[in-house]
């Protein structure tokens, strides 16, 4: 028994470390979870990408859920992502508002004349303050924001169709629910 | 990849050129060099979220710039360097600090260590006694040749 410890050892070590090689495959492991949710959304006022005379703030979305989807023209994710925002996001009759992270403008809207607008309004956050403040690091990321203007779910990177069915439908359905 | 590569290497010749210490590239305008040396701490302190495994000084990231700014208004504005953390850590969590707070969440992270140097020591003096008690059976048993064995293994 006692001679067979270090070869149990052994094995332990190896299955510790097989164990971890499968944990990466299945994790995302660049992810920083937001400690965001469930909290407050914070405050944020930011001018209309397409109207920067009126601003959109957090108090005007007050009252109905919302999706919250940080993109840029520089974003080469955006573009794969984008597609899938238009056919399957769009149609779930989530107000979708699109917030242009550090990206000037006119880029802006210039990639949105390319590939399409799916967003139910867009705010411009060119310095990115917005985007520090939501505690955005990268781009695609979405936020869903409930009626009460709390944070209910954090998706970073793009959505994809499996992902929207396992983690955004459920979330959707949730807050359905949640609702008198 | 390439890119990273790349900036190692143009980091390394620079720093080869110019001899200099390593310090956030875009110029902060720091009232005096104290000020510039609590910057330089902090930010040494809190993680760039882009490439995460560097620093918020070091990281030449469209974002670290931005939390650099960040950081910098908010040292102008009086804050502490706890509260500036505090800042960081409510939106980016935990994960922005180089030095993870002792919570409920990193035990497992602080103490697995010290958890596997007791098991270890444990496992030693274990072993370490029951060789002890082997050689004096042996030699009671080599003394006493009728006395009994009582090996336990």
């Amino acid at each position: 028994m006692n001679r067979l410890l270090p070869l149990l050892g052994f094995f332990a070590l190896v299955g510790l470390l097989g164990f971890g090689m499968w944990w990466n495959t299945k994790h995302e492991t660049n992810e920083v979870p937001s400690p965001l949710i469930g909290k407050p959304a914070p405050e944020f006022t930011l001018p209309l990408l397409y109207d920067s005379t009126k601003s959109l703030s957090k108090a005007d979305l007050l009252g109905k859920p919302y999706l919250v989807n940080v993109f840029g023209s520089w974003c080469a994710t955006c573009q794969y992502e984008h597609p899938i925002l238009t056919e399957k996001v769009k149609p779930l009759g989530i107000k979708l508002i699109g917030m242009a992270w550090k990206d000037p403008p006119e880029d802006s809207k210039r990639w949105l004349a390319r590939f399409g607008d799916p967003y139910d309004a867009i705010v411009s956050d060119a310095d990115g303050r917005t985007g520090i403040d939501f505690g955005v690091y990268m781009a695609p990321e979405s936020f869903l924001v409930d009626a009460q203007g709390v944070i209910r779910y954090k998706r970073i990177g793009m959505f994809t169709p499996e992902l929207i069915e396992r983690e955004l439908l459920p979330e959707l359905a949730k807050l359905r629910q949640a609702k008198p | 990849m390439m890119r990273r590569v790349l900036c190692i290497v143009t980091m390394m010749l620079a720093g080869a050129l110019f001899g200099s210490t390593a310090h956030a590239i875009d110029p902060l305008p720091f009232k005096d060099r104290a000020e510039e040396v609590r910057f330089q701490n902090l930010a040494r302190q809190l993680r760039c979220l882009v490439c995460q495994n560097q620093d918020l000084a070091d990281s030449d990231a469209d974002l670290a710039k931005d939390l650099r700014k960040q950081v910098f208004e908010m040292m102008r504005a009086g804050k502490s360097d706890a509260e500036i953390k505090d800042f960081l850590v409510a939106r980016y969590n935990d994960f922005v600090l180089y030095d993870p707070p002792l919570k409920p969440g990193t035990w497992l992270l602080w103490f697995t260590p010290f958890a596997l140097v007791a098991l270890g020591a444990i496992a030693l003096v274990r072993i370490l006694r029951r060789r002890a008690r082997a050689a004096v059976s042996e030699a009671l048993a080599r003394g006493t040749p009728n006395d009994n064995r009582d090996d336990d293994w």
